[in-house]
């Protein structure tokens, strides 16, 4: 503590850094989110066609996740780790509760109604399942050897296929891949990601027979957007539309016609990214990304500095995630990847996406803030 | 993390490729999206009686339309709510929707009144659009829906003067280039491309306030006399201009559904009937001036008449008649006589030169010619009846055209629907002395002992002739069934209108021309004078009230 108290002094005395330090809220990662959470009002306001009452429901939203942030930044990571099958159990106690009994809302069952609120227990799943194998190989040597591999694989697959079967596909999609973000940074040797790549690949086949209809439709869509303009192409060719007439430097704020006439369908929520590329055109595009690329960055380097395998590689996992959700909705909407339901982290408006995020965040910061300085 | 550099990379190749080098495609897809081009409708002129009264006129209405792709999505209580405000079935809509659920087009309701339009609007249905449309209205519904005639709801004239004027009312659509939204929705105009040209204002010779009288009079005649249909047209004596023209059974051009096509008929113009009597003061003034026979002259009859191996009769024998007698009893015996003096060359040219057989040129689309036989091919029997009426057919509008001869002092004048200053297409037809005789006999046609006392008016001296013919049927002329007509002028003095009035088979007992239509010409003639302001000739009968000075 004293070395701390030292290195303090150096810098320029901040009251704000000193409160933010007393709540466990790592300076660099919190400013980065303020960041963005300033870009998604700046796009909100113009894309949800200057409506006042958007902002204020989703400052009430982004206000409870970094509450929820600062109360998971507290906790020591010891505890995450200590009741991490627990969770995790539960979790999956709850997808099955919501399969079974879950209301039906969108032709997909998603929610638990408690009475009072909502809730998602995929949103919870989405970070008790690299909690789960996070410790599950923390308490294993590294690297894994088949036999864990293999549990940690049934670990991930189990909430995988039962988000899918809501269904979920965006989802599901980030909750497998935080389950792998978790292997990968295990030291998973690249023979064997190769081998998983190629055996998805051959389960293709499987995969299009379980399908929902309007998932194969999707990915027709994706192949050839162009085959049903007025149709299933609609969302994507819309998007480039929007995107392409962005331009180098953007139509400027509150410039986009394609959203602001309707013809961008979800300009809001996940084709907000559309919105903001014909408003700021590349540049904006390119601050957006390396803002991006900043959060990921401090991300990582927190699971660099973990002192734990557990801390590590849950650190690297929740990292791995954000990254995850940024590459896909953006290649989404820019028509590199299938239509999948993922919001643009951060900015898209609603879900309750945005507290999970940040109460991931919440654990990055308990794990950087918490570490037991070793003297120089 | 090279990974996920690598995958940033491929983020930012692709928005260079869309945001650099697709930025001008996709642009213009965009714009292309937006930007459209839609049609404006012109207004239709109206269509004004000669004061400017309006009989037709566009007002600008809603028809509503729907995307039923979009309206799957809408509540289904206010789509009902929606069919109850226009009107529609319940569930027609949903049904709309089942039928074709790939369609984006459909109209619901056409030409709705912006009232109602506006409570649908309300609704903020989606899928669900609005177009500014020109609906045309009739002000004066079936008093002159024979004439005016309707247009179809593409807002395009089908009967009467509608469809006839149809290229100077209807303008040149306009286009406007527009801004849509994401649901087709129109938000806001760029630019007109094309301003719309209004069609141009038809102004009708019309006077509606006699038009008006003449349509009363004639409908409660036919109902009175229990007649199939009725037809009256009133002239102006002056220049030819038809002032009123009316036909029975009506109908409302606003509220038309299910209607018969009869009903549509502007009788007027497009049926014929034999004028019968009608003719005989024609047959007069010719004889008189081709000196075939003299002002003086007496005629000798017996009730009959042997022409070749038939036999022309009258109702009564007359014994001896002079010229104004024979008017007066309408004796077809002796107008026989003066018409088989004369060659048939010479009288068939004065119907013709009346105009019978021959469409009037009034401009009114489909009206008939009606019929009148080449004298070559006249028997001499033919040429004894067509002296009284029979053997030819004539419109109401035609006879009325015919009788403006004798009113006019022997001009023929032409017909026109149209307001104008003056006749340029007149002609003479009798000399003046001769129509002025043969109007004084008329006169006496109206006399107490004439056949049409009845069609006698306060104040104005009255010249007219009645005419009861049997109408004919397959095989021959029918048993009580008559077409009963009377043509007259007034003031005869200088005659300033003409009246035909038609009532086509009276079946309530009466039946002659002097009881059935000299009424309704009485009443319409009287009225018309007044609503003109003509001075009044004949003082000795005017009400008491009119003829004192104000002091």
């Amino acid at each position: 503590m004293k070395t701390e108290t030292r290195r303090e002094q150096f810098q320029p005395p901040s009251a704000l850094g000193n409160i933010l330090r007393k709540l466990h809220i790592d300076i660099p990662l919190f400013l980065t989110l303020v960041l963005a959470s300033m870009v998604s009002f700046v796009v909100l306001y113009s894309a949800g066609s200057q409506d006042t009452g958007i902002l204020i429901r989703q400052a009430a939203r982004i206000g409870l996740a970094f509450t929820l942030m600062t109360v998971l930044a507290h906790i020591n990571p010891y505890q995450f780790k200590r009741y991490s099958a627990l969770l995790f159990g539960l979790g999956i106690m709850l997808l099955i509760a919501v399969l079974i009994m879950g209301q039906i809302g969108k032709g997909a069952q998603r929610w638990l109604d408690l009475g009072f609120f909502r809730f998602q227990p995929s949103e919870m799943i989405k970070i008790t399942t690299p909690m789960m194998i996070a410790w599950y190989l923390a308490e294993h040597s590294l690297p894994p050897k088949w036999k864990q591999l293999s549990i940690a694989g049934v670990l991930i697959i189990i909430p995988t296929l039962l988000i899918a079967k809501q269904p979920d596909l965006g989802t599901s999609l980030l909750v497998a891949s935080s389950g792998a973000g978790v292997l990968f940074f295990a030291g998973l040797s690249w023979r064997f990601i190769l081998a998983i790549i190629a055996s998805l690949a051959a389960l293709t086949p499987v995969v299009w027979h379980l399908m929902h209809d309007y998932q194969r439709g999707r990915v027709l869509t994706f192949l050839n957007p162009e085959a049903d303009p007025m149709g299933r192409g609609y969302h994507i060719i819309q998007s480039k539309i929007a995107i392409g007439s962005g331009g180098i430097y953007g139509k400027g704020w509150l410039g986009s016609t394609q959203s602001e006439l309707d013809f961008l369908p979800e300009s809001s929520t996940d084709f907000i990214f559309a919105v903001f590329a014909e408003e700021f055109g590349l540049f904006g595009c390119l601050g957006l990304l390396i803002l991006y690329l900043l959060i990921i960055g401090r991300c990582l380097y927190i699971a660099s500095q973990a002192q734990d395998t557990y801390s590590r590689l849950l650190a690297g996992s929740l990292a791995f995630t954000f990254f995850v959700y940024v590459f896909v909705n953006i290649g989404m909407v820019i028509g590199i990847l299938p239509v999948v339901g993922v919001p643009l982290p951060l900015i898209s408006y609603g879900g309750t996406s945005i507290v999970t995020l940040l109460a991931g965040f919440g654990i990055l910061m308990s794990i950087h803030t918490h570490r037991k300085l070793l003297p120089n | 993390m090279i990974f996920m550099m690598s995958c940033m990379a491929i983020l930012v190749g692709r928005a260079v490729d869309l945001q650099v080098l697709n930025k001008q495609f996709l642009k213009d897809q965009g714009d292309m999206r937006q930007v459209d081009d839609v049609s404006v409708s012109a207004y239709r002129g109206m269509i004004k009686d000669r004061n400017g009264e309006p009989l037709a006129i566009s007002t600008p209405v809603q028809s509503i339309w729907v995307n039923p792709r979009e309206l799957k999505s809408a509540p289904k209580d206010r789509v009902r709510q929606m069919e109850k405000l226009l009107g529609l079935s319940d569930g027609k809509i949903t049904g709309l929707l089942k039928e074709d659920s790939n369609r984006q087009f459909a109209y619901i309701a056409r030409r709705v009144n912006p009232g109602y339009a506006d409570q649908v609007k309300e609704l903020k249905l989606p899928g669900v659009f609005f177009e500014r449309e020109f609906k045309r209205f009739y002000p004066t519904g079936g008093v002159s829906a024979h004439l005016v005639g309707f247009t179809n709801v593409d807002d395009i004239g089908q009967e009467g003067l509608e469809a006839g004027y149809e290229k100077v009312l209807k303008g040149i659509p306009g286009s406007k280039r527009v801004i849509r939204d994401g649901r087709r929705r129109i938000i806001d105009d760029i630019e007109s491309i094309k301003e719309p040209v209004s069609g141009k204002n038809l102004d009708l010779s019309i006077d509606q306030r006699i038009q008006y009288l003449a349509y009363r009079e004639l409908q409660l005649a036919v109902e009175k006399h229990k007649a199939k249909s009725g037809t009256l047209v009133v002239l102006d004596a002056k220049n030819g201009e038809v002032l009123a023209a009316v036909s029975q059974p009506s109908f409302n051009p606003n509220t038309r559904k299910n209607l018969k096509e009869s009903l549509y008929r502007n009788r007027a113009m497009m049926d014929v009937f034999e004028p019968g009597s009608t003719v005989k003061p024609f047959v007069v003034a010719a004889a008189l001036d081709g000196g075939y026979v003299h002002p003086g002259e007496v005629f000798e009859t017996n009730g009959m008449l042997r022409v070749g191996r038939r036999l022309v009769r009258d109702v009564h024998n007359y014994g001896t008649m002079t010229l104004t007698e024979v008017l007066k009893k309408s004796s077809n015996v002796a107008v026989s006589q003066m018409a088989l003096k004369m060659p048939p060359k010479y009288f068939w040219g004065l119907y013709d030169k009346l105009g019978f057989g021959k469409v009037t040129g009034a401009g009114f689309p489909g009206e008939v010619s009606g019929s009148l036989l080449d004298y070559d091919k006249w028997h001499v029997f033919e040429q004894a009846t067509l002296s009284f009426g029979y053997g030819l057919n004539v419109t109401a509008l035609q006879l009325a055209r015919a009788y403006t001869a004798l009113a006019d002092d022997g001009i023929l004048h032409s017909v026109s629907l149209l307001k104008r200053d003056e006749d340029e297409d007149m002609r003479r037809v009798f000399s003046t002395k001769t129509a002025r005789r043969v109007r004084m006999m008329m006169e006496s046609v109206i006399m107490k002992d004439g056949t049409a006392y009845e069609a006698r008016v306060d104040g104005y001296r009255v010249a007219g002739k009645t005419g009861t013919a049997k109408k004919a049927g397959p095989g021959g002329y029918l048993d009580k069934t008559y077409q009963a007509v009377f043509a007259g002028m007034a003031p005869a003095s200088d005659p300033r209108l003409v009246i035909v009035v038609m009532i086509d088979e009276p079946s309530a007992g009466q039946y002659y021309g002097g009881v059935v239509s000299a009424p309704v010409f009485s009443k319409v003639m009287a009225g018309a004078l007044r609503v003109l302001g003509v001075a009044p000739d004949k003082e000795d009968t005017m009400p008491i009230l009119l003829t004192q000075k104000p002091s």
